[in-house]
């Protein structure tokens, strides 16, 4: 009698554990940076390992950091995206090369294209986990003091630009 | 009018939905044949009401109805008229129509095919279709209706997904469907089963062709997708562990483990209550594969937007489904008779070990696709278990699966002679080891991984030649030398083999290059030249182009000419299309990636991908298979109305030679 009830006891558990996930937008999670300074950083930029870029270098302009790395199937999904607004100039984007390679970073982006103002390297993650960054590809949006407006997982659409991200934006630019 | 005269006709199907689902169960509980007669006529209707509503939102496509909100966000003018046909299941709403669609197609075939069935058992088979077409119809009609107006209507519509403009993408849909849905015929048989409180050989022989073609089908999908990935988003892979494509290898892995277990519940009277549960999760699973594609809890490329609302719907519908049946498991399970002990070397054995790999492998793969979900719950972060994990785990469950196949046709049921087969296969053994060992020495390049894979699918392929030729040496007079059944499980296990092959050299021996070239430029990969000609201006009927014709030159000889494209779709989407010099032993894939200095020249990805083409081959072998498993005559022969005592099987064996699987 015992073992004929296993499976339904093993269903309970995954219905139960698809019920806990229902409603979550899996792409949204909750950071308790936001609305936080971002970490201090300075990391080197890409193919120019002499010059760095600091957190303070960047102060007085909102901009998204985007996370990405050439091994990241999703990045190349978002990637057309985010060459589409740095190329009409809607959007100030820096990217943080996550866990890569600078030779892969190099090829993947002559591959799909560089939509980045200025490419800060992080080959270890370390900035990545100050930036709590559970994996690539995710944006934060940082405003021209320095805070952290708004974080998003995954790959982003055009759709999340326009009703999450400029708002955010427009808000920082006006004030 | 007509997209509301769609509407009618969905809510009549419902309606005759809850009719089969209600009258004839009724029925066979309280023995009325008049209730349970109600079970046929119920389900042609319910075909007759849901093809026309089909049949009304193809029509709105085809004259470009606007007013019908799922029809402009789908199609555009300029949309070609066999997308507008097949953008029907381009989007969420009309894919589920077409999944009801099928699911009536399969009620309507298990209603015209079943007459030699007791009556009391199909009008109980019959009702649980009902039962699920009740769901599927009522989550269509209430969360995603597709005859839904736009006031005021559009003058033009959105477009249908770039993605989906596609041959592949046109067909994958309702192979996958057919599958999912196919299952439910199965697990219809198991409800029914255990309503009955007995587990008759007749029904699970006669259920057996049904799981075959719905896997055939499942297999078929599941290729054309993983085939529509690897030339349509151009990143030349063709296997992502993306948690849409696990949740179709979740039912494909159960019905392989199902297909076999069913061989054997029929022949010997085993296993029963483990096929009743594969039955039933093979089904289950299809359900899940459909709420994690639809309801927005795992992220993915190819997920349907999120809608919490959907995502409870079929959830409290896989509750009911599953947990009803499960339930009805546990009540009714423990009084079907024990299974009678068999030696540990037996057929049996090897099918159970079977068994256990594969749902070991679909619990692997649950829990790989689950992990987010669970992480977040018990508030680990959002993680998920990447390729590596799925790669590893995968490999080390499916190696000792593929080593066994050989023992299974060769070994004889309820007990066998180790050394007996072992010296019958010694020679394919043998064949294998020296195969693999040459294939390694005059490849460069292949790891000790890939040649020991090799030397396995080797293995399999000799070894199921022994069987056959075996099979040849045993020949009697006046009996076929070969039966359906057989041919297909060869053909299904020699799918396997030539699966494995092309794997094990995609994965070791593939080069991806990425170039800078401009026209007048030509690059060196694998041995291949690629002279870039010219570059020029493609229009389309709904994108332009930037279009490279490229030369592919192998061996000093111009092997063909490549055209791949960048198109941007009026729409505003950009999409690659990469062009494939394809071929029997190695594929050479172009893809444009980026325009570089101005678009003077481009960032051309070369990617070369020995045996790919293999991996699609051994699928099409394996579904293959299982239809023409599905056409062995002796399961489609009248049952007789015997006992469910465990029958003897029904013919002679033949000496020293195993019976079939």
């Amino acid at each position: 009698m015992w073992r004929a009830l296993i499976p339904l006891i093993v269903f309970a558990l995954i219905g139960a554990l698809l019920w806990s996930g229902i409603g979550n937008d899996p792409t949204l999670v909750p950071s308790p940076l936001v609305g936080k300074p971002a970490p201090e950083f300075s990391a080197p930029v890409l193919n120019e390992p002499q010059r760095s870029i600091s957190k303070q270098d960047l102060l007085g302009q909102p901009y998204l950091l985007n996370v990405f790395a050439s091994w990241c199937p999703a990045c190349r999904v978002e990637h057309p995206v985010l060459n589409d607004y740095a190329q009409r100039g809607e959007l100030t984007i820096y990217g943080l090369n996550y866990k890569d390679l600078p030779e892969d970073a190099n090829r993947w982006l002559a591959q799909f294209g560089n939509p980045y103002a200025g490419i800060l390297v992080d080959p270890e993650g370390r900035i990545g986990l100050d930036f709590g960054v559970y994996g690539a590809p995710e944006t934060f949006v940082i405003d021209a003091q320095g805070t952290i407006v708004y974080k998003h997982i995954g790959p982003l659409t055009p759709a999340d630009i326009e009703t999450k991200i400029k708002p955010l934006l427009q808000g920082d630019r006006s004030s | 009018m007509m997209p509301e005269l769609g509407q009618v006709a969905l809510i009549l199907g419902l309606l005759l939905a809850v009719v089969l689902a209600v009258v004839p169960l009724l029925g066979a509980q309280l023995n009325q044949p008049a209730l349970m007669a109600v079970a046929r006529p119920a389900s042609y209707g319910m075909f007759v009401f849901v093809a026309i509503s089909y049949a009304m939102l193809t029509h709105a496509f085809m004259v470009q109805d606007f007013s019908v909100a799922y029809v402009a966000q789908n199609s555009n003018l300029e949309l070609p008229w066999y997308y507008r046909f097949s953008a029907v299941w381009g989007g969420h709403e009309g894919s589920l129509l077409l999944w009801v669609l099928i699911l009536c197609v399969w009620t309507l075939a298990l209603a015209a095919l079943s007459r030699s069935l007791p009556d009391r058992f199909m009008a109980r088979a019959l009702s649980v279709m009902g039962m699920i077409a009740i769901g599927f119809i009522s989550f269509t009609f209430f969360t995603s209706n597709p005859f839904e107006r736009h006031v005021p209507p559009l003058a033009d519509g959105n477009d249908l997904n770039p993605l989906l403009q596609d041959f592949g993408l046109i067909v994958h849909p309702p192979m996958l469907y057919m599958g999912y849905v196919g299952f439910a015929v199965a697990f219809a048989f198991a409800v029914a089963a255990l309503l009955d409180g007995r587990v008759d050989q007749q029904w699970v022989r006669w259920s057996r062709p049904w799981t075959n073609v719905a896997w055939g089908f499942l297999t078929l999908g599941i290729a054309l997708g993983s085939w529509w990935a690897y030339y349509e988003l151009g990143w030349g892979g063709w296997w992502f562990w993306d948690p849409v494509e696990n949740a179709s290898f979740l039912p494909w892995l159960v019905g392989a483990a199902l297909i076999h277990s069913q061989a054997v519940t029929e022949k010997r009277g085993t296993f029963k209550a483990w096929t009743l549960l594969l039955a039933i999760a093979a089904f289950s699973l299809s359900l899940l594969g459909t709420f994690l594609v639809r309801s927005g809890v795992l992220t993915s490329v190819h997920a349907f937007a999120s809608d919490p609302e959907r995502g409870t719907f079929i959830l409290v519908f896989l509750a009911i489904i599953a947990g009803g049946a499960l339930t009805l498991y546990a009540i009714r399970a423990p009084r079907l008779e024990p299974s009678p002990p068999t030696r540990l070397f037996s057929r049996e054995s090897l099918l159970l070990a079977n068994n256990i790999l594969l749902a070991v492998a679909c619990a692997m793969v649950l829990i790989g696709t689950l992990y987010p979900l669970v992480a977040d719950a018990f508030d680990l972060g959002k993680v998920s278990v990447g390729p590596p994990y799925f790669g590893l785990m995968f490999t080390v469950l499916m190696a000792p699966l593929v080593v066994l196949i050989p023992f299974g046709p060769m070994t004889r049921w309820s007990g066998d002679d180790v050394g007996t087969v072992f010296a019958s296969l010694r020679t394919a053994l043998l064949l294998a080891v020296i195969g693999g060992a040459v294939w390694w020495i005059v490849r460069s390049g292949l790891t000790l991984k890939a040649a020991l894979g090799i030397t396995a699918a080797l293995w399999v392929a000799f070894g199921t030649f022994a069987f056959l030729r075996r099979r040849w040496q045993l020949r009697q007079p006046g009996r076929p030398y070969f039966t359906a059944e057989m041919v297909g499980m060869s053909l299904a296990h020699l799918g396997v083999a030539v699966f494995v092959i092309g794997v094990m050299f995609a994965e070791t021996l593939n080069v991806e290059r990425d170039v800078r070239m401009a026209p007048g430029d030509s690059a060196e990969v694998a041995g291949y030249t690629i002279k870039f000609t010219e570059l020029r201006h493609h229009e389309g009927p709904n994108f332009v182009a930037d279009e490279g014709v490229f030369e592919v030159w192998y061996n000093g000889k111009l092997s063909s000419e490549q055209h791949p494209q960048k198109r941007q779709y009026l729409r505003g989407q950009v999409m690659t299309e990469a062009a494939i010099d394809a071929g029997f032993f190695a594929d050479f894939y172009i893809a444009m990636g980026e325009p570089l200095d101005n678009g003077q020249a481009w960032a051309v990805r070369l990617y070369y991908k020995p045996y790919i083409r293999w991996v699609w081959l051994g699928a099409l072998m394996m579904m293959l298979g299982g239809f023409i498993a599905a056409c062995e005559r002796r399961l489609r022969e009248p049952v007789k109305r015997s006992a469910e005592a465990p029958a003897p099987v029904t013919e002679p064996a033949l000496p020293a030679l195993p019976e079939r699987a």
